[in-house]
């Protein structure tokens, strides 16, 4: 060992001394260092002090990493919804949203980053597994949270294994996996013209997919439909799906159900046509997107099947107004379903807050107890559902929607 | 003149180690009182434990690199198997053992015992070669655990375990428990991992490391890094020898993803990837190759580094790019290696004129 241990001693105890001053400085900056920090609408911050104060709406998702787009929509969504609901006057939200990465590690910090800034109303997480790992903590803490979009059953539950033991104060504003491949089983078993074989490839390494894929198969056994081949990719893997697809060829497959999102998906579409095979393609909300995708042949997108809650075509006024804003905002770019659920767990947190008459000075506590109270009790109208109604559990009831894609659009599917 | 009486640890060759003591033992006790006192941000509160086990990691991997000169691009794959180990090991026995810290201890020996079996079967072919082997049969290492646990599914009822690969077959009793359960990994783990226990974990981390680079066994395994033939011609086992390290290194590597898995609700297999390996080993690099304090101190600062810079927003990753850019230039440009040269000559001049006056 080289003896040059005194420099480093000296450098050791500055850097020591620096970084309590910056832990010191940051724990007593709870509220001073949002103002410049957050990245609030202008109208909240002209408007807060009339309404008698804002409250604090905090979320996490991953800005950076690969999941990003997921993040930012969620994000941008959301910032979306709460200038409309600021400018309307009335209570005023002010709105953060910090980077997890997907990533359950930096979801907790970023849950800790939140509750220092003041936090009073959550947005919970954007994904799955960090939802899993932020549920507990916004549990102990007593805080409202609403997940636009983290599916998986350890996000409401602590015992996920047996669906016991719920927070009772998480909810979710999208479908849980299970019931997306429950229903997506039971509409191919209800409709046996679409074709009786059925091959499924998903993504193994990943939560949402392959939760989806396990109730599906499980539900397709109870309802009688065969499943002739199911075939797996990974992060490692996902460009070429030449062998997953020639054996499902092989397999006499004229369905083909893909629980992933629209990337991938866009991507088996597209070596399906090369190869000639032309089953019929059904997928979940995560194709949802795949008309917008930059580069891709839309016309391969025909006659696929899709079930969500969410369409962007969709001619009714509320989402006319959401995604032509939505447009503005982010240059063009069309909204996924990720975006209209966010835009929804506003809506519906402005709706609650306003029934059980909340106010900014209450402590994130009394909040929740209240909003918990309304959210099991209100019926609440958004993007993605009408007659939106949530159980004790924190599970969402909506109807998903069967469309299919003609003409580069959504077509609904009668029943 | 050398003062014999002198107290151990203000002696200079035990300089390194008093000063890696005194900065964690300070550190801890700053940040309890801070935490006590309620000054902690919760920010600040929910990082202490990672980084304790980031630190731990960076320790075992620095014995590896540095004392025994094998490089190791799989440290994340040892906390995969120490981490995933440890809460299954905590999950099972939830009911027989309800008090957190029993279960913490044990789950973390069982964490740290079985990645250094890991580590010790990959060892025995691997040490045995001459070159830069032991790097791409770790670097594969990495990767096929995260696979593997990927496609593993572990649940146990009444009933006992039940497992399967690749696809879940198991079908578990009301009440039972997945505790691996493939890409979701593990869900639902009590959260029993402390900061005290981060640190406790520390100590002993250095201590077996110290003790080791100081011992007989210590400088067989400089002597083999150094001079391989020299060291073979004076009867040293150059396999075995690395493998004490190798496989020490492994065992803390797998003690710290155990803290870690215990520290949060849920554990998916793809947190121990590629980038995670990579990021310790640049602790590593950046904390000085054979300097433990060093070491923790690049861990401490690279892991609260783009938490203080949250408030940057969307600029963040760039400027946390940037900042690493920064000190790596700075810490090997030419001018500041010869100030802090000079710097400690001077030190060193004083130190001896203090010295003369005494005696």
């Amino acid at each position: 060992m080289k003896n040059h241990g005194l420099v480093k001693k000296v450098l050791a105890a500055l850097m020591a001394v620096s970084m309590m001053a910056a832990l010191t400085a940051c724990g007593g900056s709870g509220s001073s260092g949002s103002a410049d920090s957050a990245e609030a609408a202008p109208a909240a911050e002209a408007s807060a002090e009339a309404a008698g104060g804002v409250i604090k709406i905090g979320g996490s998702g991953p800005l950076t990493g690969g999941a990003a787009v997921y993040g930012t929509a969620v994000k941008d969504a959301a910032e979306l919804a709460v200038a409309e609901i600021n400018a309307k006057g009335g209570q005023q939200f002010e709105l953060r949203f910090e980077d997890d990465a997907h990533d359950a590690e930096k979801a907790v910090t970023a849950y800790g980053a939140l509750k220092d800034w003041g936090m009073q109303i959550s947005l919970c997480t954007v994904t799955s597994s960090p939802g899993a790992a932020a549920a507990p903590l916004y549990d102990e803490d007593n805080i409202f949270a609403i997940t636009p979009s983290g599916s998986s059953l350890a996000v409401i539950y602590q015992d996920a294994d047996n669906a016991a033991n719920p927070y009772g104060n998480i909810f979710q504003m999208c479908f849980t996996d299970p019931n997306q491949g429950v229903a997506s089983a039971d509409y191919l078993a209800a409709h046996p013209d679409l074709g009786s074989k059925v091959a499924v490839i998903y993504k193994n390494d990943d939560n949402y997919s392959s939760g989806v894929f396990n109730k599906f198969k499980a539900e397709s056994e109870v309802k009688g439909l065969e499943i002739v081949y199911d075939g797996t990719f990974d992060d490692s893997n996902a460009s070429d799906f030449s062998v997953q697809l020639t054996k499902a060829q092989a397999a006499g497959a004229d369905i083909l159900f893909l629980p992933i999102y629209y990337e991938p998906a866009s991507l088996i579409l597209t070596q399906a046509n090369q190869m000639g095979y032309a089953p019929t393609v059904f997928g979940i909300d995560g194709m949802d997107g795949i008309l917008t995708l930059e580069g891709f042949d839309t016309s391969l997108a025909e006659g696929v099947y899709l079930l969500t809650p969410f369409s962007a075509d969709a001619t009714d006024d509320l989402t006319k107004n959401f995604v032509e804003n939505y447009k503005a905002k982010k240059d063009g770019e069309i909204p996924n379903q990720f975006a209209a659920d966010a835009y929804d767990c506003i809506y519906a947190i402005a709706q609650a807050v306003e029934a059980a008459g909340i106010t900014a000075d209450m402590s994130a506590s009394e909040i929740c107890d209240k909003l918990v109270g309304q959210f099991t009790s209100m019926t609440f109208n958004g993007l993605t559902g009408q007659n939106v109604t949530w159980s004790e559990t924190g599970e969402v009831s909506k109807s998903p929607k069967a469309v299919v894609i003609q003409g580069g659009v959504y077509v609904g599917v009668e029943d | 003149m050398k003062n014999k009486k002198q107290l151990f640890i203000f002696d200079p060759a035990y300089r390194g180690r008093t000063a890696s003591f005194t900065l964690v033992i300070a550190a801890y006790v700053i940040l309890q009182a801070l935490r006590s006192s309620g000054n902690l941000s919760s920010l600040f509160a929910s990082l202490l434990v990672p980084v304790t086990c980031y630190i731990v990691a960076a320790i075992g991997l620095n014995l590896n690199v540095s004392v025994s000169g094998e490089l190791n691009l799989g440290q994340a794959g040892f906390m995969s198997v120490g981490a995933f180990t440890a809460v299954c090991v905590s999950g099972r026995l939830v009911a027989a053992v309800s008090a957190g810290i029993p279960r913490l201890i044990i789950s973390i020996l069982c964490g740290a015992v079985i990645a250094a079996l890991f580590g010790f079967a990959i060892g025995v072919p691997v040490l045995k070669l001459q070159g830069d082997y032991l790097a791409i049969v770790t670097l594969a290492f990495g990767q096929i655990i995260k696979s593997l646990i990927t496609n593993m599914y572990l649940g146990f009822d009444e009933n006992g375990f039940q497992f399967s690969f690749v696809e879940n077959k198991c079908s578990l009793a009301p009440g039972g428990k997945m505790l691996l359960n493939g890409p979701m990994g593990a869900t639902g783990t009590q959260r029993i991992a402390n900061f005290t226990a981060g640190t406790v974990l520390i100590i002993i981390a250095l201590i077996i490391v110290y003790n080791l680079i100081y011992s007989k066994s210590g400088r067989a395994i400089m002597a083999c890094r150094d001079n391989r033939i020299a060291a073979e011609l004076t009867g040293i086992h150059i396999a075995n020898t690395k493998m004490l390290s190798f496989v020490v290194s492994a065992g803390l590597a797998g003690a710290a993803g155990a803290l870690y898995g215990l520290n949060y609700s849920t554990l998916v297999p793809n947190k121990f990837d590629f980038n995670t390996s990579i990021l310790i080993l640049v602790y590593v690099v950046l904390g000085g190759l054979g300097n433990m304090t060093g070491t923790i101190i690049s861990t401490i600062v690279l892991v609260l580094l783009p938490e203080l810079l949250r408030s940057l927003q969307d600029y963040r990753m760039l400027i946390y790019a940037i900042v690493l850019i920064l000190i790596m230039l700075i810490t090997n440009n030419e001018k500041v290696k010869t100030m802090t040269k000079s710097l400690r000559s001077r030190f060193a001049a004083g130190r001896g004129a203090d010295k003369k006056e005494a005696a």
